[in-house]
Protein backbone atom coordinates (compact mmCIF):
# COMPACT_ATOMS: atom_id res chain seq x y z
CA UNK A 1 0.00 0.00 0.00
CA UNK A 2 2.59 2.48 -1.27
CA UNK A 3 0.23 5.97 -1.81
CA UNK A 4 0.71 6.87 -5.25
CA UNK A 5 -0.23 10.03 -7.65
CA UNK A 6 -2.52 9.53 -10.50
CA UNK A 7 -3.15 12.43 -12.77
CA UNK A 8 -6.50 14.00 -13.21
CA UNK A 9 -6.10 16.90 -15.46
CA UNK A 10 -4.30 19.77 -14.85
CA UNK A 11 -6.45 21.36 -11.60
CA UNK A 12 -7.09 17.76 -9.47
CA UNK A 13 -4.76 15.42 -8.77
CA UNK A 14 -5.79 11.54 -7.15
CA UNK A 15 -3.30 10.15 -4.72
CA UNK A 16 -4.36 6.28 -4.45
CA UNK A 17 -3.21 4.61 -1.28
CA UNK A 18 -4.79 0.85 -2.51
CA UNK A 19 -6.59 -0.89 -5.36
CA UNK A 20 -9.24 -2.29 -3.48
CA UNK A 21 -11.89 -2.33 -0.81
CA UNK A 22 -10.45 -2.63 2.56
CA UNK A 23 -11.51 -0.94 5.80
CA UNK A 24 -7.81 0.01 7.11
CA UNK A 25 -7.43 1.57 3.43
CA UNK A 26 -10.15 3.64 3.83
CA UNK A 27 -9.65 4.75 7.37
CA UNK A 28 -6.02 5.58 6.30
CA UNK A 29 -7.75 7.60 3.34
CA UNK A 30 -10.23 9.31 5.76
CA UNK A 31 -7.00 10.24 8.70
CA UNK A 32 -5.27 11.22 5.39
CA UNK A 33 -8.70 13.78 4.18
CA UNK A 34 -8.69 15.08 7.57
CA UNK A 35 -5.04 16.08 7.57
CA UNK A 36 -5.31 17.72 4.25
CA UNK A 37 -8.36 19.89 5.17
CA UNK A 38 -6.03 20.37 8.53
CA UNK A 39 -3.10 22.33 6.54
CA UNK A 40 -6.23 23.82 4.28
CA UNK A 41 -7.49 25.51 7.26
CA UNK A 42 -4.01 26.42 9.01
CA UNK A 43 -2.92 28.09 5.86
CA UNK A 44 -0.23 25.38 5.24
CA UNK A 45 -1.15 24.12 1.77
CA UNK A 46 -2.45 27.41 -1.26
CA UNK A 47 -4.44 27.01 -3.23
CA UNK A 48 -6.40 23.59 -2.49
CA UNK A 49 -10.26 24.50 -3.29
CA UNK A 50 -11.73 20.66 -2.50
CA UNK A 51 -10.98 17.25 -1.38
CA UNK A 52 -12.99 14.04 -1.82
CA UNK A 53 -11.76 10.76 0.21
CA UNK A 54 -12.90 7.65 -1.83
CA UNK A 55 -12.90 4.07 -1.09
CA UNK A 56 -8.68 4.37 -1.55
CA UNK A 57 -7.87 7.53 -3.07
CA UNK A 58 -8.15 11.10 -2.39
CA UNK A 59 -9.59 13.76 -4.96
CA UNK A 60 -7.72 17.28 -4.47
CA UNK A 61 -8.59 19.90 -6.67
CA UNK A 62 -6.66 23.16 -6.32
CA UNK A 63 -6.26 26.43 -8.70
CA UNK A 64 -3.36 26.01 -10.53
CA UNK A 65 -3.04 29.98 -10.55
CA UNK A 66 -2.17 29.65 -6.85
CA UNK A 67 -0.33 26.34 -6.52
CA UNK A 68 1.04 23.99 -9.55
CA UNK A 69 0.35 19.95 -9.53
CA UNK A 70 4.21 19.32 -9.03
CA UNK A 71 4.50 21.07 -6.14
CA UNK A 72 1.32 19.71 -4.83
CA UNK A 73 1.57 16.03 -5.27
CA UNK A 74 4.94 16.09 -3.71
CA UNK A 75 3.45 17.96 -0.80
CA UNK A 76 0.66 15.25 -0.59
CA UNK A 77 3.10 12.30 -0.71
CA UNK A 78 5.29 13.40 2.21
CA UNK A 79 1.08 13.82 4.18
CA UNK A 80 0.64 10.58 3.21
CA UNK A 81 3.47 8.60 4.10
CA UNK A 82 3.69 9.87 7.79
CA UNK A 83 -0.04 7.94 8.25
CA UNK A 84 -2.38 8.69 11.60
CA UNK A 85 -5.00 7.53 13.29
CA UNK A 86 -7.99 9.45 13.67
CA UNK A 87 -10.41 8.03 16.47
CA UNK A 88 -13.88 8.93 15.17
CA UNK A 89 -16.58 7.17 17.37
CA UNK A 90 -18.49 4.68 14.86
CA UNK A 91 -22.39 4.77 14.33
CA UNK A 92 -24.86 2.38 13.11
CA UNK A 93 -27.79 3.21 11.04
CA UNK A 94 -30.45 0.71 10.88
CA UNK A 95 -31.95 1.70 7.13
CA UNK A 96 -35.46 0.12 6.53
CA UNK A 97 -35.65 -1.49 3.07
CA UNK A 98 -39.24 -2.29 1.15
CA UNK A 99 -37.49 -5.01 -1.30
CA UNK A 100 -38.49 -5.64 -4.91
CA UNK A 101 -41.36 -3.73 -6.28
CA UNK A 102 -41.14 -0.84 -8.95
CA UNK A 103 -37.42 0.66 -7.67
CA UNK A 104 -36.46 -3.02 -6.36
CA UNK A 105 -36.76 -4.01 -10.37
CA UNK A 106 -33.42 -5.88 -10.60
CA UNK A 107 -34.49 -8.30 -6.99
CA UNK A 108 -36.16 -11.12 -9.12
CA UNK A 109 -33.20 -11.14 -12.23
CA UNK A 110 -30.53 -11.09 -9.79
CA UNK A 111 -31.86 -13.34 -7.33
CA UNK A 112 -32.02 -16.21 -10.70
CA UNK A 113 -28.90 -14.51 -11.80
CA UNK A 114 -27.43 -15.77 -8.57
CA UNK A 115 -29.02 -18.69 -8.44
CA UNK A 116 -31.18 -18.13 -4.90
CA UNK A 117 -34.79 -17.12 -4.54
CA UNK A 118 -35.49 -13.78 -3.74
CA UNK A 119 -36.50 -14.37 -0.01
CA UNK A 120 -32.57 -15.73 0.00
CA UNK A 121 -31.35 -12.60 -1.57
CA UNK A 122 -33.01 -10.28 0.69
CA UNK A 123 -31.40 -12.53 3.53
CA UNK A 124 -28.16 -12.27 2.49
CA UNK A 125 -28.47 -8.70 1.80
CA UNK A 126 -30.72 -7.65 4.82
CA UNK A 127 -27.63 -9.88 6.93
CA UNK A 128 -25.31 -7.78 5.92
CA UNK A 129 -23.08 -5.30 7.83
CA UNK A 130 -21.99 -2.55 5.90
CA UNK A 131 -19.42 0.19 6.21
CA UNK A 132 -20.13 3.38 4.96
CA UNK A 133 -16.82 3.93 2.63
CA UNK A 134 -17.10 7.42 1.33
CA UNK A 135 -19.87 10.23 0.84
CA UNK A 136 -20.03 10.88 -3.30
CA UNK A 137 -21.82 10.99 -6.63
CA UNK A 138 -24.97 12.77 -5.71
CA UNK A 139 -25.36 14.82 -2.27
CA UNK A 140 -25.24 12.95 0.69
CA UNK A 141 -24.94 9.56 -1.46
CA UNK A 142 -22.97 6.68 0.76
CA UNK A 143 -20.95 4.06 -0.97
CA UNK A 144 -21.58 0.71 1.43
CA UNK A 145 -18.72 -2.04 1.50
CA UNK A 146 -19.10 -5.20 2.97
CA UNK A 147 -21.36 -6.66 0.36
CA UNK A 148 -21.53 -10.52 0.35
CA UNK A 149 -19.19 -11.72 -2.17
CA UNK A 150 -21.90 -13.48 -4.11
CA UNK A 151 -23.96 -10.41 -4.46
CA UNK A 152 -21.39 -8.84 -6.35
CA UNK A 153 -22.47 -7.84 -9.86
CA UNK A 154 -21.44 -5.75 -12.87
CA UNK A 155 -22.72 -2.16 -13.41
CA UNK A 156 -25.76 -1.87 -16.07
CA UNK A 157 -23.78 -1.32 -19.77
CA UNK A 158 -26.33 1.50 -20.30
CA UNK A 159 -27.02 3.32 -17.29
CA UNK A 160 -31.05 4.04 -16.10
CA UNK A 161 -32.20 7.66 -16.87
CA UNK A 162 -34.34 8.06 -13.76
CA UNK A 163 -33.83 6.25 -10.62
CA UNK A 164 -36.06 7.49 -7.37
CA UNK A 165 -34.12 8.77 -4.08
CA UNK A 166 -34.25 6.20 -1.82
CA UNK A 167 -33.66 3.62 -3.92
CA UNK A 168 -30.80 0.70 -2.69
CA UNK A 169 -28.51 -1.04 -4.99
CA UNK A 170 -25.78 -2.93 -6.03
CA UNK A 171 -22.89 -1.59 -8.39
CA UNK A 172 -19.82 -4.45 -9.02
CA UNK A 173 -18.77 -5.01 -4.90
CA UNK A 174 -20.43 -1.87 -3.95
CA UNK A 175 -23.99 -1.57 -2.15
CA UNK A 176 -25.56 2.07 -1.89
CA UNK A 177 -28.59 4.03 -1.28
CA UNK A 178 -29.74 6.72 -3.27
CA UNK A 179 -29.77 10.13 -2.15
CA UNK A 180 -31.07 11.92 -4.87
CA UNK A 181 -33.60 10.71 -8.05
CA UNK A 182 -30.64 10.60 -11.19
CA UNK A 183 -29.47 8.46 -13.85
CA UNK A 184 -27.70 5.14 -12.57
CA UNK A 185 -26.39 1.90 -13.71
CA UNK A 186 -26.47 0.31 -10.91
CA UNK A 187 -28.96 -2.50 -10.48
CA UNK A 188 -32.31 -2.06 -7.18
CA UNK A 189 -33.28 -4.34 -4.62
CA UNK A 190 -35.17 -2.48 -2.96
CA UNK A 191 -36.09 1.36 -1.45
CA UNK A 192 -36.08 2.90 1.47
CA UNK A 193 -38.20 6.62 3.05
CA UNK A 194 -34.87 7.14 4.89
CA UNK A 195 -33.49 10.30 2.85
CA UNK A 196 -29.84 10.71 2.89
CA UNK A 197 -29.89 14.30 2.39
CA UNK A 198 -32.11 16.82 2.15
CA UNK A 199 -31.19 20.89 2.15
CA UNK A 200 -34.01 21.48 4.23
CA UNK A 201 -32.82 19.92 7.28
CA UNK A 202 -30.56 21.47 10.13
CA UNK A 203 -27.50 18.83 9.19
CA UNK A 204 -28.42 18.53 5.19
CA UNK A 205 -26.37 15.22 5.23
CA UNK A 206 -27.26 12.06 6.91
CA UNK A 207 -24.60 9.80 6.72
CA UNK A 208 -20.33 10.16 7.08
CA UNK A 209 -17.81 7.76 5.59
CA UNK A 210 -17.00 5.42 8.33
CA UNK A 211 -20.01 4.90 9.66
CA UNK A 212 -22.06 1.12 9.59
CA UNK A 213 -25.20 0.13 7.83
CA UNK A 214 -27.20 -2.39 8.14
CA UNK A 215 -31.08 -3.25 6.48
CA UNK A 216 -34.51 -4.43 7.52
CA UNK A 217 -36.63 -5.49 5.07
CA UNK A 218 -40.30 -3.81 5.86
CA UNK A 219 -43.83 -3.91 4.23
CA UNK A 220 -45.37 -1.58 1.53
CA UNK A 221 -47.58 -0.09 4.61
CA UNK A 222 -44.55 0.78 6.69
CA UNK A 223 -42.80 2.00 4.06
CA UNK A 224 -45.57 4.46 3.64
CA UNK A 225 -46.39 5.44 7.06
CA UNK A 226 -42.37 6.06 7.19
CA UNK A 227 -42.46 7.76 3.72
CA UNK A 228 -45.23 10.35 5.19
CA UNK A 229 -43.33 11.66 8.06
CA UNK A 230 -40.10 11.54 6.06
CA UNK A 231 -41.74 14.20 3.72
CA UNK A 232 -43.43 16.24 6.72
CA UNK A 233 -38.72 16.47 7.70
CA UNK A 234 -39.09 14.37 10.58
CA UNK A 235 -35.90 11.83 11.25
CA UNK A 236 -37.28 8.22 10.72
CA UNK A 237 -33.62 6.89 11.68
CA UNK A 238 -31.18 8.01 14.51
CA UNK A 239 -27.65 6.11 14.62
CA UNK A 240 -26.13 4.01 17.63
CA UNK A 241 -23.26 4.42 19.13
CA UNK A 242 -21.17 1.20 18.60
CA UNK A 243 -17.54 2.45 20.08
CA UNK A 244 -14.63 2.51 18.63
CA UNK B 1 -36.65 45.33 -8.72
CA UNK B 2 -37.98 41.74 -10.12
CA UNK B 3 -37.18 40.37 -13.31
CA UNK B 4 -40.60 38.74 -14.71
CA UNK B 5 -40.20 35.73 -16.97
CA UNK B 6 -43.08 36.00 -19.48
CA UNK B 7 -41.67 33.03 -21.62
CA UNK B 8 -38.85 30.64 -21.43
CA UNK B 9 -37.29 28.33 -23.08
CA UNK B 10 -36.51 24.20 -22.24
CA UNK B 11 -33.11 24.46 -20.70
CA UNK B 12 -33.09 28.19 -18.77
CA UNK B 13 -31.11 27.67 -15.39
CA UNK B 14 -29.57 30.54 -12.48
CA UNK B 15 -26.00 30.16 -12.25
CA UNK B 16 -23.51 31.94 -10.33
CA UNK B 17 -19.41 31.12 -9.61
CA UNK B 18 -20.76 27.96 -8.32
CA UNK B 19 -20.94 25.45 -4.93
CA UNK B 20 -17.51 24.97 -3.67
CA UNK B 21 -16.04 22.95 -0.07
CA UNK B 22 -18.68 20.24 -0.49
CA UNK B 23 -17.53 17.63 -2.64
CA UNK B 24 -16.43 15.50 -0.04
CA UNK B 25 -20.55 14.96 0.74
CA UNK B 26 -21.25 14.77 -2.82
CA UNK B 27 -22.36 17.82 -4.03
CA UNK B 28 -21.01 18.92 -6.97
CA UNK B 29 -19.53 22.49 -8.01
CA UNK B 30 -22.36 23.64 -10.62
CA UNK B 31 -22.36 27.06 -12.42
CA UNK B 32 -21.58 27.85 -15.71
CA UNK B 33 -20.33 25.14 -18.61
CA UNK B 34 -18.48 28.06 -20.01
CA UNK B 35 -17.14 30.61 -17.14
CA UNK B 36 -15.73 32.65 -19.41
CA UNK B 37 -18.88 33.38 -21.62
CA UNK B 38 -20.45 34.07 -18.30
CA UNK B 39 -17.71 36.43 -16.66
CA UNK B 40 -18.33 38.19 -20.15
CA UNK B 41 -21.83 38.72 -19.70
CA UNK B 42 -21.41 40.04 -16.45
CA UNK B 43 -18.44 42.21 -17.06
CA UNK B 44 -20.56 44.11 -19.99
CA UNK B 45 -23.22 44.56 -16.96
CA UNK B 46 -20.53 46.01 -14.09
CA UNK B 47 -21.24 42.71 -12.33
CA UNK B 48 -18.07 40.55 -10.63
CA UNK B 49 -17.31 37.48 -13.08
CA UNK B 50 -19.30 35.20 -11.15
CA UNK B 51 -22.57 36.83 -10.27
CA UNK B 52 -25.62 35.32 -10.34
CA UNK B 53 -27.11 35.17 -14.10
CA UNK B 54 -28.82 33.52 -16.42
CA UNK B 55 -27.55 30.50 -18.81
CA UNK B 56 -29.66 29.06 -21.62
CA UNK B 57 -29.26 26.41 -24.21
CA UNK B 58 -32.30 27.07 -27.02
CA UNK B 59 -33.96 30.03 -26.80
CA UNK B 60 -34.02 31.93 -23.81
CA UNK B 61 -37.66 33.08 -23.61
CA UNK B 62 -39.01 36.82 -22.88
CA UNK B 63 -38.69 39.11 -19.88
CA UNK B 64 -39.51 42.16 -18.50
CA UNK B 65 -38.28 44.46 -15.88
CA UNK B 66 -39.75 46.79 -13.04
CA UNK B 67 -36.98 49.07 -12.98
CA UNK B 68 -34.51 50.17 -15.81
CA UNK B 69 -31.66 47.35 -16.29
CA UNK B 70 -28.65 46.64 -18.15
CA UNK B 71 -28.07 43.35 -19.99
CA UNK B 72 -25.98 41.76 -22.08
CA UNK B 73 -25.84 38.18 -24.06
CA UNK B 74 -22.44 36.49 -24.24
CA UNK B 75 -21.26 33.63 -25.98
CA UNK B 76 -23.01 33.54 -29.32
CA UNK B 77 -24.61 35.45 -31.38
CA UNK B 78 -28.59 35.27 -31.07
CA UNK B 79 -31.59 37.24 -31.78
CA UNK B 80 -32.09 39.45 -29.54
CA UNK B 81 -35.26 42.10 -29.29
CA UNK B 82 -36.24 44.90 -27.49
CA UNK B 83 -39.61 45.06 -28.48
CA UNK B 84 -39.02 44.81 -31.92
CA UNK B 85 -35.69 46.69 -32.05
CA UNK B 86 -33.48 44.08 -33.22
CA UNK B 87 -29.72 44.44 -30.64
CA UNK B 88 -26.42 42.59 -30.65
CA UNK B 89 -24.95 40.40 -28.45
CA UNK B 90 -21.82 40.74 -26.73
CA UNK B 91 -22.15 43.96 -25.57
CA UNK B 92 -24.91 45.48 -23.09
CA UNK B 93 -28.04 47.60 -23.48
CA UNK B 94 -30.75 49.16 -21.52
CA UNK B 95 -34.17 47.45 -20.85
CA UNK B 96 -36.85 49.76 -19.48
CA UNK B 97 -40.17 49.10 -17.78
CA UNK B 98 -42.52 48.34 -20.01
CA UNK B 99 -40.65 46.68 -23.07
CA UNK B 100 -39.78 43.01 -23.56
CA UNK B 101 -36.76 41.58 -23.96
CA UNK B 102 -36.83 38.39 -26.55
CA UNK B 103 -33.64 36.17 -26.57
CA UNK B 104 -33.65 33.34 -29.47
CA UNK B 105 -31.04 30.32 -29.25
CA UNK B 106 -27.71 30.43 -29.70
CA UNK B 107 -26.29 30.36 -33.06
CA UNK B 108 -23.14 28.76 -33.23
CA UNK B 109 -22.63 28.00 -29.65
CA UNK B 110 -24.61 25.60 -27.41
CA UNK B 111 -24.82 27.78 -24.25
CA UNK B 112 -24.94 31.23 -23.94
CA UNK B 113 -25.52 33.87 -20.78
CA UNK B 114 -27.94 36.69 -19.88
CA UNK B 115 -26.92 38.82 -16.92
CA UNK B 116 -28.45 41.80 -15.82
CA UNK B 117 -26.86 45.20 -13.98
CA UNK B 118 -26.74 44.21 -10.45
CA UNK B 119 -27.46 40.11 -10.76
CA UNK B 120 -29.88 37.87 -9.68
CA UNK B 121 -30.26 38.68 -6.23
CA UNK B 122 -31.57 35.05 -4.88
CA UNK B 123 -30.71 32.87 -1.67
CA UNK B 124 -27.81 30.49 -1.99
CA UNK B 125 -28.59 26.72 -0.78
CA UNK B 126 -25.42 25.44 0.39
CA UNK B 127 -22.94 28.40 -0.08
CA UNK B 128 -24.39 29.42 -3.88
CA UNK B 129 -27.42 29.90 -6.18
CA UNK B 130 -26.39 27.70 -8.98
CA UNK B 131 -28.43 25.03 -10.16
CA UNK B 132 -27.85 21.80 -9.83
CA UNK B 133 -30.52 20.25 -11.80
CA UNK B 134 -29.66 16.00 -10.47
CA UNK B 135 -30.08 16.80 -6.98
CA UNK B 136 -32.58 19.87 -7.05
CA UNK B 137 -30.84 22.56 -5.72
CA UNK B 138 -29.96 25.96 -6.31
CA UNK B 139 -31.79 28.82 -8.52
CA UNK B 140 -35.32 28.65 -8.08
CA UNK B 141 -36.48 25.55 -6.34
CA UNK B 142 -33.40 23.61 -7.89
CA UNK B 143 -35.42 23.59 -10.85
CA UNK B 144 -35.27 25.18 -14.79
CA UNK B 145 -36.85 28.69 -15.03
CA UNK B 146 -39.91 28.54 -16.13
CA UNK B 147 -43.37 31.10 -17.35
CA UNK B 148 -44.04 33.33 -14.29
CA UNK B 149 -41.07 33.00 -12.48
CA UNK B 150 -40.43 36.25 -10.92
CA UNK B 151 -36.75 36.68 -10.39
CA UNK B 152 -35.28 39.53 -7.45
CA UNK B 153 -32.22 41.40 -9.19
CA UNK B 154 -29.87 43.10 -6.57
CA UNK B 155 -28.24 46.55 -6.42
CA UNK B 156 -26.94 48.18 -9.12
CA UNK B 157 -25.51 52.05 -10.60
CA UNK B 158 -28.46 53.17 -11.96
CA UNK B 159 -26.53 55.65 -14.51
CA UNK B 160 -23.54 53.94 -15.27
CA UNK B 161 -22.82 53.46 -19.45
CA UNK B 162 -23.46 50.59 -21.20
CA UNK B 163 -20.39 48.62 -22.12
CA UNK B 164 -19.13 46.69 -25.44
CA UNK B 165 -15.26 45.36 -25.85
CA UNK B 166 -12.81 47.49 -27.63
CA UNK B 167 -12.11 44.65 -29.85
CA UNK B 168 -13.60 41.91 -31.05
CA UNK B 169 -13.49 38.89 -28.00
CA UNK B 170 -12.47 35.31 -28.94
CA UNK B 171 -13.58 33.31 -26.03
CA UNK B 172 -11.61 30.44 -27.23
CA UNK B 173 -9.46 28.77 -29.37
CA UNK B 174 -8.99 26.60 -32.17
CA UNK B 175 -7.35 23.33 -33.16
CA UNK B 176 -7.43 19.82 -30.90
CA UNK B 177 -9.21 19.69 -27.45
CA UNK B 178 -6.11 18.97 -25.30
CA UNK B 179 -6.05 16.37 -22.81
CA UNK B 180 -3.77 14.65 -20.22
CA UNK B 181 -4.20 11.00 -19.98
CA UNK B 182 -5.20 9.20 -16.37
CA UNK B 183 -6.09 8.54 -13.96
CA UNK B 184 -7.09 4.80 -15.15
CA UNK B 185 -5.29 5.25 -18.63
CA UNK B 186 -3.94 2.07 -18.56
CA UNK B 187 -7.56 0.09 -17.93
CA UNK B 188 -7.20 0.58 -21.84
CA UNK B 189 -4.61 -0.76 -24.62
CA UNK B 190 -2.02 0.76 -26.49
CA UNK B 191 -4.16 0.79 -29.32
CA UNK B 192 -6.97 2.00 -27.40
CA UNK B 193 -5.25 5.04 -26.21
CA UNK B 194 -3.45 5.55 -29.80
CA UNK B 195 -7.31 5.93 -31.66
CA UNK B 196 -7.88 8.68 -28.99
CA UNK B 197 -5.27 11.04 -30.85
CA UNK B 198 -5.80 9.53 -34.43
CA UNK B 199 -9.56 8.94 -35.02
CA UNK B 200 -12.23 11.55 -34.83
CA UNK B 201 -15.18 12.29 -32.51
CA UNK B 202 -18.17 13.19 -32.63
CA UNK B 203 -20.56 15.41 -30.48
CA UNK B 204 -23.67 13.52 -29.77
CA UNK B 205 -27.10 14.81 -29.08
CA UNK B 206 -27.10 13.02 -25.72
CA UNK B 207 -25.73 16.19 -23.70
CA UNK B 208 -27.04 17.93 -20.47
CA UNK B 209 -25.41 20.08 -17.97
CA UNK B 210 -23.60 16.92 -16.50
CA UNK B 211 -22.12 15.29 -19.01
CA UNK B 212 -21.57 15.23 -22.78
CA UNK B 213 -21.67 11.36 -24.82
CA UNK B 214 -19.26 11.58 -27.81
CA UNK B 215 -19.57 8.83 -30.45
CA UNK B 216 -17.26 8.16 -33.79
CA UNK B 217 -14.47 5.98 -31.29
CA UNK B 218 -15.81 2.80 -29.12
CA UNK B 219 -12.79 2.90 -26.25
CA UNK B 220 -13.30 -0.70 -25.10
CA UNK B 221 -11.20 -0.97 -21.41
CA UNK B 222 -9.03 -3.97 -20.71
CA UNK B 223 -9.45 -4.08 -17.36
CA UNK B 224 -13.04 -4.42 -18.01
CA UNK B 225 -15.49 -0.79 -16.76
CA UNK B 226 -15.86 -1.09 -13.86
CA UNK B 227 -13.69 -0.01 -10.85
CA UNK B 228 -13.57 1.21 -7.14
CA UNK B 229 -15.40 4.48 -7.43
CA UNK B 230 -13.00 7.54 -6.96
CA UNK B 231 -13.17 11.18 -7.50
CA UNK B 232 -14.18 12.62 -11.17
CA UNK B 233 -13.85 16.29 -12.05
CA UNK B 234 -15.47 18.49 -14.60
CA UNK B 235 -13.61 17.47 -17.77
CA UNK B 236 -13.23 13.32 -16.60
CA UNK B 237 -13.67 11.44 -19.65
CA UNK B 238 -15.54 8.23 -18.28
CA UNK B 239 -15.49 4.91 -20.05
CA UNK B 240 -18.73 2.87 -19.31
CA UNK B 241 -19.25 -0.12 -20.44
CA UNK B 242 -21.02 0.84 -24.32
CA UNK B 243 -17.22 2.10 -24.69
CA UNK B 244 -18.64 4.97 -25.88
CA UNK B 245 -17.07 8.26 -23.86
CA UNK B 246 -18.38 10.58 -21.84
CA UNK B 247 -16.95 13.99 -20.84
CA UNK B 248 -18.40 15.27 -17.07
CA UNK B 249 -19.21 18.88 -17.48
CA UNK B 250 -20.17 21.60 -14.74
CA UNK B 251 -22.71 19.38 -13.12
CA UNK B 252 -20.53 16.62 -13.01
CA UNK B 253 -20.97 13.89 -10.26
CA UNK B 254 -18.19 13.97 -8.13
CA UNK B 255 -17.09 10.56 -7.95
CA UNK B 256 -17.61 7.54 -10.71
CA UNK B 257 -17.22 3.85 -10.79
CA UNK B 258 -16.27 4.30 -14.76
CA UNK B 259 -12.57 3.87 -15.97
CA UNK B 260 -11.69 7.53 -16.80
CA UNK B 261 -9.63 7.51 -20.03
CA UNK B 262 -8.32 11.05 -19.83
CA UNK B 263 -9.24 14.64 -18.24
CA UNK B 264 -10.07 17.07 -20.78
CA UNK B 265 -7.55 20.41 -20.14
CA UNK B 266 -9.45 23.16 -18.26
CA UNK B 267 -8.58 25.74 -20.71
CA UNK B 268 -10.83 23.41 -23.52
CA UNK B 269 -13.29 21.91 -21.82
CA UNK B 270 -16.03 24.99 -22.61
CA UNK B 271 -15.11 24.86 -26.20
CA UNK B 272 -15.53 21.47 -26.22
CA UNK B 273 -19.09 21.42 -24.26
CA UNK B 274 -19.80 24.64 -26.73
CA UNK B 275 -19.58 22.36 -29.68
CA UNK B 276 -22.92 21.42 -31.73
CA UNK B 277 -24.28 18.49 -32.23
CA UNK B 278 -22.33 16.73 -35.02
CA UNK B 279 -19.46 18.42 -34.82
CA UNK B 280 -16.33 16.28 -35.42
CA UNK B 281 -13.08 16.73 -33.43
CA UNK B 282 -9.43 15.35 -32.29
CA UNK B 283 -7.80 15.10 -29.02
CA UNK B 284 -4.29 15.83 -28.57
CA UNK B 285 -2.42 15.03 -25.40
CA UNK B 286 -0.80 17.56 -23.07
CA UNK B 287 0.75 17.44 -19.50
CA UNK B 288 -0.50 18.87 -16.73
CA UNK B 289 2.07 21.47 -16.17
CA UNK B 290 0.93 22.59 -19.79
CA UNK B 291 -2.60 22.37 -19.30
CA UNK B 292 -1.89 24.74 -16.23
CA UNK B 293 0.50 27.02 -18.70
CA UNK B 294 -2.51 27.31 -20.88
CA UNK B 295 -5.44 27.66 -18.16
CA UNK B 296 -3.53 30.65 -16.74
CA UNK B 297 -2.24 32.42 -19.73
CA UNK B 298 -6.23 32.09 -20.77
CA UNK B 299 -7.25 33.44 -17.16
CA UNK B 300 -5.04 36.19 -17.81
CA UNK B 301 -6.39 37.05 -21.37
CA UNK B 302 -9.59 36.57 -19.86
CA UNK B 303 -8.82 39.26 -17.14
CA UNK B 304 -7.36 41.79 -19.53
CA UNK B 305 -10.52 41.55 -21.75
CA UNK B 306 -12.73 42.22 -18.74
CA UNK B 307 -10.58 45.64 -17.88
CA UNK B 308 -11.37 46.50 -22.15
CA UNK B 309 -14.44 47.46 -21.78
CA UNK B 310 -15.03 50.91 -23.38
CA UNK B 311 -18.34 52.64 -22.62
CA UNK B 312 -21.00 52.61 -26.03
CA UNK B 313 -21.98 55.84 -26.89
CA UNK B 314 -25.37 56.86 -26.41
CA UNK B 315 -27.42 59.62 -27.37
CA UNK B 316 -28.52 61.95 -24.23
CA UNK B 317 -31.91 61.44 -25.32
CA UNK B 318 -31.58 57.97 -23.50
CA UNK B 319 -34.95 56.17 -23.81
CA UNK B 320 -35.15 55.43 -19.81
CA UNK B 321 -34.88 59.39 -19.66
CA UNK B 322 -37.66 59.99 -22.53
CA UNK B 323 -39.78 57.38 -20.42
CA UNK B 324 -39.28 59.56 -17.07
CA UNK B 325 -40.90 62.50 -19.23
CA UNK B 326 -43.91 60.33 -20.18
CA UNK B 327 -43.54 61.20 -23.76
CA UNK B 328 -44.06 57.72 -25.15
CA UNK B 329 -47.76 57.31 -23.19
CA UNK B 330 -49.53 57.11 -26.76
CA UNK B 331 -48.23 59.08 -29.39
CA UNK B 332 -44.42 58.48 -29.35
CA UNK B 333 -42.42 55.58 -30.31
CA UNK B 334 -39.05 55.46 -28.17
CA UNK B 335 -37.35 54.42 -31.57
CA UNK B 336 -38.91 57.74 -33.63
CA UNK B 337 -37.60 60.28 -31.40
CA UNK B 338 -33.93 58.70 -31.01
CA UNK B 339 -33.92 58.32 -34.60
CA UNK B 340 -31.89 61.24 -36.71
CA UNK B 341 -33.54 63.85 -37.29
CA UNK B 342 -34.01 64.93 -41.12
CA UNK B 343 -34.80 68.68 -41.72
CA UNK B 344 -37.21 69.24 -44.68
CA UNK B 345 -36.67 70.76 -47.43
CA UNK B 346 -37.16 74.33 -47.23
CA UNK B 347 -35.03 74.81 -43.80
CA UNK B 348 -32.12 73.98 -45.96
CA UNK B 349 -29.98 76.78 -46.55
CA UNK B 350 -28.10 77.65 -50.17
Amino acid sequence: MTPRLLLCGDSALTIQIGETIDAECNARIIALAAEVEAAVRAGALEGVQDIVPTYRSLLVCYDPERIRGAELGSRLLVLAGQPRETAQARRLWRVPCLYGGEVGQDLEEMARMKGLTPEELIALHSGADYRVYMIGFAPGFAYLGGQPEILHTPRLPKPRQNIPRGAIGIGGQQGNINSVAGPSGWRFLGWTPVRSFDASRPEPFLFRAGDHVRFHPIDAEEARVLEARSAAGKMIVTPEEIGL
Amino acid sequence: MTLDVLSAGPMLTVQDAGRFGLRHMGVSPAGPIDRAAMALANGLVGNAPGAAALEFAGPAGSFRCDRPVRFAIAAADCVIRIDKRVVLAGESHRLNPGETLTVGAPDGAVWAYLAFSGGLDLPGVLGSCATHLRSGLGGIEGRAVRAGDRLPLGEQTPDAPCLRPESPVFLHEEGPIRLVLGPQDSSFSPEVIRSLTEREFIVTPQRDRMAMVLGGVELPAAKGHDIVSDGTVPGSVQVPGSGMPLVLLAESQTTGGYPKIGTVASVDLARLAQMPVGARFRFSLVTPAEGEDLWIAKQARLRQMLRSFVAKPESVLRSDYLLSCELVGGFYDVEEILRPVTLPDRDRRP
